[in-house]
C-alpha cells in the first residue's frame, strides 16, 4: 500500500498533476462544453460528484472481492459496470426527489458515463495501491483540478470571442487545443513542489 | 485499359467503399469531429506507442461495431449504453492482455491509457451512430476506416513529436549528435500545440469550419 500523506495528494492531483493538463484525459466535454461558463461549471460539479462517488465505491470492490478472488482481469468490465449503474442510479434519484437540480445537472450526467476520467480515477488508484482515505482524496482533487481546468477554459473562451479574429480554420477546437497548450505550460510551474507516486 | 477502370469506378461509387473511405478522410475521427484524443493523446511521443494504440483502438472499434450491430434488434433502447460498454470493455481486456504478454515494454509505458480504451468516444460514436442502426458488414466496414483513420492521425502526432523530440523514430537514432532535443514537444504541452496546428492545417485545406 501507498503511505503517501492524503492532504499532500489532494494538493498534487489539484495542481501538479491536474488530469486534464498533464495527462490529457477528459478531453472530449473540455473541447465541446467550454463555450460557456454557467454549463461549464455546471458539468464540473456534476463531474466532482461522480468521480468521487464512484472511486469509493469502486476501491472496496476491487480490493475486497476482485483481489482475494483472484479476479483482478474483470477489473475493467466491473469499474465500467459501477459507473454506468452509478450514473444511472444519480439520474433517478435527481428526477425524483430533487427537480430543480435536474434542470441544472441532469442533462450532463449521461454524458459523464462515458468520460475518460471517472475511468482512469479508478485506474490509477488501483496502480498506485491508494489505501481508502487516500483513493477519497485523490479522487475529490483529481476531479476538483479538472473542474478548475474547464472553467478556466470557459473563462477565457467567453472573452475570446468577443475581442479575437482568429483565423477560419482555427476556430473552434483548434483554438481550444491552443489555449489548453499555455495553461499546460502555466500549470507546469508547479511542477516542482510535489511528485506523485 | 477501359476495363480497369470501370472496375474502379464500379469500386468507388459502391456503398462498401464510400462507408469505408469517409471515415479515413472525409469524417476523420479526429480532425473532423475531434473525438476520441481524449486517451491517446498522451502517449503520441512515441511511435510505437501510437502504432499499439492504433491497431488496439481498430480491433476494438471493428469487433464491437460487428457484434452490436448484430444484436441491433435484441437490444433494448433503455440499456443499450450499458450494452455497449460491455461489449467494449470485452474486448479492451482482450487487447490488454495481449500487449501484456507479447509486448511487455509498451505495455508498461502506455499503462492504464490501455483501459481507457473503452472510453474512447471513437467506439461509442461509431457504435449509437453507426452499428445500431445498420447490417454487420457495413458497420464492420465503417469502424474498419474509422480505425486507419485515427491510426493515420496517430501516427503524424507520433512521428513529429519523436523525431523532434527524441531525434529517433522507433528508437532508432535519426537526428545528427548536434540535433538539441525540442523537450516541449514531449510532455503534454507540446501534444496541445501540435495537435491545434494539424487541425488548423486539416480545416483550412478541408474548407471545413466550426459554428
Amino acid at each position: 500500500m501507498n503511505t503517501m500523506n492524503p492532504i499532500i495528494i489532494l494538493v498534487a492531483s489539484i495542481f501538479t498533476h491536474n488530469i486534464a493538463l498533464t495527462y490529457i484525459l477528459g478531453m472530449c466535454p473540455f473541447i465541446v462544453i467550454s463555450r460557456n461558463l454557467k454549463t461549464a461549471s455546471g458539468m464540473g460539479v456534476s463531474i466532482i460528484f461522480v468521480v468521487t462517488l464512484t472511486a469509493i465505491i469502486n476501491w472496496p470492490i476491487y480490493w475486497k472481492i476482485l483481489v482475494p478472488l483472484d479476479a483482478e482481469i474483470i477489473s475493467y468490465l466491473v469499474f465500467i459496470i459501477v459507473i454506468a449503474a452509478t450514473v444511472q442510479l444519480l439520474e433517478m434519484i435527481i428526477e425524483r426527489f430533487f427537480p430543480p437540480l435536474q434542470s441544472a445537472f441532469g442533462i450532463f450526467l449521461p454524458l459523464i458515463t462515458v468520460n475518460c476520467i471517472v475511468l482512469a480515477v479508478c485506474l490509477f488508484m488501483v496502480l498506485r495501491k491508494y489505501t481508502f482515505i487516500q483513493t477519497l482524496f485523490y479522487s475529490f482533487g483529481t476531479s476538483a483540478g479538472w473542474a478548475l481546468a474547464i472553467i478556466i477554459m470557459a473563462a477565457i473562451k467567453e472573452k475570446l470571442v468577443l475581442i479575437s479574429d482568429i483565423p477560419k480554420g482555427l476556430q473552434g477546437p483548434g483554438i481550444t487545443m491552443i489555449i489548453a497548450g499555455l495553461l499546460a505550460f502555466a500549470f507546469m510551474g508547479f511542477a516542482g513542489i510535489i511528485t506523485l507516486q | 485499359m477501359s476495363d480497369k477502370k470501370n472496375i474502379i469506378d464500379e469500386i468507388k461509387n459502391s456503398k462498401a467503399f464510400k462507408v469505408f473511405a469517409s471515415g479515413i478522410w472525409l469524417d476523420n475521427p479526429i480532425f473532423c469531429m475531434v473525438l476520441g484524443i481524449c486517451s491517446s493523446l498522451a502517449i503520441t511521443n512515441k511511435v510505437a506507442n501510437a502504432i499499439a494504440m492504433g491497431l488496439g483502438v481498430t480491433f476494438c472499434t471493428v469487433f464491437s461495431s460487428l457484434l452490436i450491430s448484430l444484436f441491433r434488434n435484441t437490444i433494448p433502447g433503455r440499456v443499450r449504453m450499458l450494452a455497449y460498454m460491455t461489449i467494449i470493455a470485452t474486448f479492451v481486456i482482450c487487447v490488454d492482455r495481449f500487449l501484456k504478454a507479447f509486448f511487455p515494454l509498451i505495455s508498461e509505458t502506455m499503462g492504464p491509457y490501455v483501459g481507457l480504451i473503452i472510453t474512447n468516444c471513437i467506439l461509442m460514436g461509431r457504435a449509437e451512430a453507426y452499428a445500431i442502426n445498420n447490417s454487420p458488414f457495413y458497420s464492420a466496414l465503417d469502424a474498419l476506416g474509422c480505425g486507419i483513420g485515427y491510426t493515420f492521425m496517430l501516427l503524424l502526432m507520433s512521428i513529429v513529436r519523436e523525431i523532434m523530440g527524441f531525434g529517433t523514430i522507433l528508437d532508432f537514432r535519426i537526428m545528427p549528435d548536434s540535433w538539441v532535443n525540442w523537450t516541449v514537444l514531449t510532455i503534454a504541452p507540446g501534444a496541445f500545440f501540435l495537435l491545434g496546428v494539424y487541425l488548423w492545417i486539416f480545416r483550412t485545406i478541408s474548407k471545413k469550419t466550426d459554428t
